[in-house]
This record gives C-alpha cells, sequence and structure tokens, in this order.
C-alpha cells in the first residue's frame, strides 16, 4: 500500500504542481504547458485507481486534442509578443468561484456513495464497462452524440466568413 | 509484484531500447542505400564494407556536433521539446509484440495505449515550433499538427475495424485472432487507408509538407542543431519502424507464418512495409496542403466511416469472410473511380477557365 | 502492494524513465564532446541566410483552429466506438443499431460540415 501512497502524492503534488503554473504563469505558453502536466498526472492517478480505460482517455483526449486546441486557439488570438498582462480587477471573484467549487466538490466527494472503495479498488474489465454504457446509460450516450453535433455546428457557424468579408 | 520483477522488467526495458536503436540505425543505412539503388547510385560506399559503419559514424558527427540554442527567450521550451517528441516514440514499443513471448509487457488495451501515447507527440512539435522564436518554425508546426491531427483521425477509425474483427485491443490477442487468415483479407481497404494515413502521420513523402525543405526550410526543426536535432531524427526512424510493426500486427498476421520461426516472419513482413515506405520517397512528389486535407476530410475519413458501417454488418449477421473481401474491394474501386472522376472533372474546369482567360485576350 | 496491481503500467513508468535517462544522457554527451563558440550571428532566428525581418508571431488562420475542433469531435466519438467493437457481436440488435445511430448522426456532422465548406482548405 505504502509504494502506492508514495505514487499518489508523487502525483498528485505534479497536479497541483500544474494547476498552479497555469493560473500563475506570466507567460500564456507555459500556463498552457503546465495544463498539459496537470492533465498527465490526473491520467496517472486514474492508472493507480485501475481505471486504465479512463487514463488513456485522458491523455488520448485531454493531453492531445483538447491541448492542441487550447495552443492553437493561444496562436490565433495573441498577436504581439512578450508577456501580456493576464489579471484584472475580477482576479478576486475569480479566487472566491474557485474556492466555492472546491468546497462543493470536497463536501460532494465525501457524501458520495461510492460503488468500491478508493483504498481497495477493483478492476471492472473492458467488457463490463461496455456493457454498463450501451445498456444502463444508453440514452445519455446517444445524447453525447447530439452535444458533439451541436458543438460542430456551432463551431462551423461562428468560424464562416461574414457577409462582405472575404475568406 | 516484487523487485525481481522490476528488475526483470527493467531488462527487458533496456533490451527493447537498445534493439530499437540498432534497428533505428540500421534502418537509416538502409534508406540512403534503397534510395541510392533507386537512383542508379552506390550509396554510403566508404566507411567499412559497403558503408555498413556509416550509420555509426553518422551517430558520432551528431554526438560531436555543435549544438546551437538560438537566443529564445522560451529556452527551456526549446530544450525540452525534443524530448517531448522522442520519449512517446519510444514508450510505444512497451507493448508491441515481436513474438507471443518477445514482448516488454502486453497491456490489456494495448492498441489504444499505442494510439494515445503517439497523439501526445504533437504537442512536442507544436512546443519546438513555439521555443524557436522563427516563423518558418511556427508556419511549419502548424502546418505539421494540422496534418498530423486530421491523419490521426483514419488510422484510428480503421484500428476501430480491426478491433471490431479481432474482439479485443489486446496485442497479443489481436495476433491471435488472425491464426485463421490476416486481416488483409477481410480488411484490404483498411490495409490501404492505414498505410497511407500512417505515411501522412510519419510525415515522410508525399506527406512532408511540414518539414519541406525548399518551402519552409525544414518546418519546425529548423533551428534545432547537433545532439537536438538528433531526437527529431530518431524519433521519426523509431516512428518509421512502428509503423511497419503496427501493420505487421494489424494487417498481416505479426509473427505466424508456415515452416519460419515468429520472429523471423515478423522481421520480414515488417522489413517489406518499410522497404515499401523508403521506396515511395523515392518514387512520389511532395503534395500540396490543400490537397493533403481535401483527400483526408473529404475522402479518408468518409470511407474509412464506411468501412466500420460495412465490417459492423458484416461482423453482427455473420456473413462469410469472402463477402467482406468482395465489399472491401468494391469499395476500394469506388473510391479509386470518384477520384478519378473528380480528377477529370477538375481539369476540364481548369481547361475551361484558360480558355475563356485566351478568348478574352485575343478578344 | 496489493495483488491488483500489476506489473503492466510499471512497465510504461520503467521505460519513459528509460526513455527520458536516454535523451538526457545523448544532451550530456553532446554538452561535453562538442565544441561550443558563441557568436551572436548564430543565434539570429534563420531566414535563409538575410536578417531576419518583422515580428516571429505570425497570426494562425482560422482554418487550423476548425480542423482541431472538427478532429476533437470525432477523436470522441472514435474512442466512444472502441467499448463496442469489442460487445456488439455477442449483446443483440439493439446495441448494434444504438452505435449505426449514433455513427449516422455524427457522419451527418461530417456532411453538415462538408456543405458549408468548413472542410475546404482556403
Amino acid at each position: 500500500m505504502t509504494t502506492v501512497l508514495v505514487f499518489f502524492f508523487i502525483l498528485g503534488g505534479m497536479a497541483l504542481l500544474g494547476s498552479v503554473g497555469t493560473v500563475a504563469s506570466r507567460n500564456v505558453v507555459h500556463a498552457a504547458l503546465s495544463l498539459v502536466l496537470a492533465l498527465l498526472a490526473v491520467a496517472g492517478l486514474f492508472i493507480l485507481l485501475l481505471a486504465e480505460f479512463l487514463a488513456i482517455v485522458q491523455v488520448l483526449i485531454y493531453g492531445g486534442a483538447i491541448t492542441i486546441i487550447l495552443l492553437f486557439a493561444l496562436m490565433l488570438t495573441r498577436t504581439r509578443e512578450g508577456p501580456v498582462r493576464l489579471d484584472n480587477a475580477q482576479r478576486r471573484f475569480a479566487l472566491i468561484g474557485a474556492g466555492a467549487a472546491f468546497a462543493v466538490l470536497t463536501v460532494v466527494i465525501m457524501v458520495s456513495d461510492w460503488p468500491a472503495p478508493i483504498d481497495n479498488p477493483v478492476r471492472p474489465g473492458f467488457s463490463r464497462i461496455s456493457e454498463v454504457l450501451f445498456q444502463q446509460w444508453a440514452i445519455p450516450f446517444e445524447a453525447a452524440s447530439l452535444v458533439l453535433l451541436v458543438a460542430l455546428i456551432g463551431a462551423i457557424v461562428i468560424s464562416r466568413p461574414e457577409k462582405g468579408e472575404r475568406d | 509484484m516484487t523487485w525481481t520483477d522490476i528488475l526483470l522488467t527493467s531488462l527487458k526495458v533496456g533490451a527493447m531500447v537498445g534493439l530499437i536503436t540498432v534497428v533505428v540505425l540500421l534502418l537509416t543505412y538502409l534508406e540512403r542505400k534503397i534510395l541510392g539503388r533507386i537512383q542508379m547510385r552506390m550509396g554510403p560506399m566508404r566507411t567499412g564494407f559497403h558503408g555498413v559503419l556509416q550509420p555509426i559514424a553518422d551517430a558520432l558527427k551528431l554526438v560531436l556536433k555543435e549544438d546551437v540554442l538560438p537566443s529564445v527567450k522560451d529556452r527551456a521550451v526549446f530544450w525540452i521539446a525534443p524530448l517531448v517528441v522522442f520519449v512517446p516514440a519510444l514508450i510505444l514499443w512497451v507493448t508491441i509484440p515481436f513474438t507471443e513471448d518477445l514482448v516488454v509487457r502486453n497491456l490489456e488495451f494495448g492498441i489504444l495505449y499505442i494510439v494515445a501515447v503517439s497523439v501526445f507527440s504533437i504537442v512536442g512539435i507544436i512546443m519546438a515550433s513555439w521555443g524557436s522564436n522563427n516563423k518558418y518554425a511556427l508556419l511549419g508546426g502548424a502546418r505539421a499538427v494540422a496534418q498530423l491531427i486530421s491523419y490521426e483521425l483514419p488510422v484510428i477509425l480503421v484500428i476501430l475495424a480491426v478491433v471490431m474483427v479481432s474482439e479485443t485491443l489486446d496485442m497479443r490477442l489481436i495476433v491471435e485472432a488472425q491464426s485463421s487468415y490476416p486481416f488483409i483479407y477481410v480488411q484490404p481497404l483498411g490495409f490501404l487507408i492505414f498505410l497511407i494515413a500512417g505515411l501522412a502521420e510519419l510525415g515522410r513523402t508525399p506527406f512532408d509538407i511540414p518539414t519541406a525543405e525548399s518551402e519552409i526550410v525544414g518546418g519546425p526543426f529548423v533551428e534545432y542543431s547537433g545532439m537536438h536535432w538528433s531526437m527529431f531524427f530518431l524519433a521519426e526512424y523509431a516512428n518509421t519502424f512502428a509503423i511497419g510493426a503496427l501493420t505487421t500486427v494489424l494487417f498481416l498476421g505479426g509473427w505466424s507464418g508456415p515452416l519460419l520461426p515468429g520472429l523471423l516472419w515478423f522481421s520480414i513482413k515488417t522489413l517489406s512495409v518499410i522497404f515499401f515506405i523508403f521506396w515511395l520517397r523515392a518514387t512520389l512528389p511532395r503534395f500540396r496542403i490543400d490537397q493533403l486535407m481535401t483527400f483526408c476530410w473529404k475522402f479518408l475519413i468518409p470511407i474509412s466511416f464506411l468501412n466500420i458501417l460495412v465490417t459492423g454488418f458484416y461482423l453482427f449477421y455473420g456473413w462469410p469472410s469472402w463477402s467482406m473481401f468482395l465489399l472491401s474491394m468494391a469499395m476500394i474501386f469506388g473510391g479509386y473511380t470518384t477520384i478519378r472522376i473528380t480528377q477529370k472533372r477538375r481539369a476540364a474546369s481548369i481547361a475551361e477557365t484558360l480558355r475563356l482567360r485566351r478568348e478574352r485576350i485575343a478578344a | 502492494m496489493p495483488e491488483q496491481y500489476s506489473l503492466e503500467y510499471t512497465a510504461v513508468l520503467i521505460i519513459t524513465i528509460a526513455g527520458i535517462g536516454m535523451v538526457l544522457a545523448a544532451f550530456f554527451a553532446s554538452m561535453i564532446l562538442a565544441p561550443r563558440s558563441k557568436s551572436e550571428a548564430k543565434q539570429i532566428p534563420y531566414e535563409c541566410g538575410i536578417p531576419p525581418t518583422g515580428q516571429f508571431w505570425a497570426q494562425l488562420h482560422l482554418r487550423y483552429y476548425i480542423f482541431a475542433i472538427l478532429f476533437l469531435i470525432f477523436d470522441i466519438e472514435a474512442i466512444f466506438l472502441f467499448p463496442w467493437a469489442i460487445i456488439f457481436r455477442s449483446s443483440g440488435a439493439v446495441i448494434f443499431y444504438e452505435m449505426v445511430l449514433f455513427i449516422a448522426i455524427l457522419f451527418f456532422g461530417l456532411v453538415y460540415s462538408w456543405k458549408k465548406g468548413a472542410l475546404r482548405w482556403r
């Protein structure tokens, strides 16, 4: 158990470091790359919980796709060099909001009735995940496809050149 | 899990890393020899018998070259980018089986693990292009990422079709599922898509737009030299080897084959795929980026979806395997015809425009 | 360590460490062995020999972003398909057609973006 605990603290520390770097870094590029570190550390934590499929999805979707979108978005907007001032007057409210979210999440995590204890995780097996996903959660799953479709249409509508604008 | 296990795994990892290094060096030599022969040259001849020591000479040279770090504000990003590209190229080898027992560790989610890890190296390319402080690097990096993410989709969709047929993500079980026939028989279309998209993932000719020397002077790697540059180079060849090995495992039946030992079969199949990749480099010119993206999004991705649907119906209703072969062939033929028709129509419209312009000038 | 922690991802950890170590060792070797002579001209960004003009930061065209979003959406879809791929043969028509519907909805998305010209590389 102790080895797991050691890894938990290493990975948790990496995740914390990455998250703090994301908000505290003066350089947007460094902020984005710190976020990648945090996301990868979370993938490691999933492996400690024996949720390997989730870990792989975390690396593939968050470590890969979301990160690329984020970096592209930065390249899209930033037009000048050098550190830009990233904070503004809403800083305090952001702190309050983040603190409230943290408190709510902590309470939810504490009172929830988890199907398996964290100190003794079970490996569900991939076919079990599939069965639960497609039988128990079939309708949310179909809804997910609609959400994806809406996201796609939204992205296309926003990016379309407006009338009179040349490509 | 005991310390003995950890030690044993470490030894296996060491052997694997050593093997990859040797193969990569060998591949650089083979590529130069093959390209030379195709172009009626001898290739490297001076170092050792027919130049066999050339890779070692190259490696020594690269270590001894000056590692120029440009004056960048963001030196840290520049410095670790090769690491982020190289490490994924290495760690995906954990679960690629050479033979039944010759694998570092068989993972339950083997093939998905490989996909996830290889996507991550794209982040390294963005870091390289950002850290370089060079506008060609930035342009090349953006192009490279657009190409890599686009061609990742056909790769994933084709792998999905293979997983549907084999009903497992485990690389070893995928090979075992091919005991009666290799999957190229029921997935010839998948095999073709995987080869094409895999080639694009490698960024090799004819898909070498991101690094196009004559257009953007080496793309994201323009500022790199010495050891830092060699890491990108090594990663490229390790990935070439990986595409060869993956094609072998997913479509060509891995180590299985009559008479000869498994490792030999695996090597023969993998090397044939790699030879084909090298051969293409000597034969084909470079695509233009709009052709590249159009080909992916308007042809490869729709046809991969079609392939998945057809494969799904074939498996679900238990049609005989030759019907899947025929359907795939029909899809290949249909796709080819579509491309030809589109090309002809396009050529006709260009000719029409030119004719109109000539008439206007004449009038 | 409990039984259920197998060696699987320990191997991944070991090879990651090995890979990082290998790269760092190579950098270190070249740091010791390779000659170094600093000069300002060498550190200027390479633009085919002439002094660099303008800023290095070029704003990215919007099309790159569109393709990144499309990639994300189809990537998520593909990941959803994997759990289905290993069970659909043994679990009845409902699950099979559930996924056919899922693919159809997202394929409609692809057709939509095609028609709207989002797949054109402008």
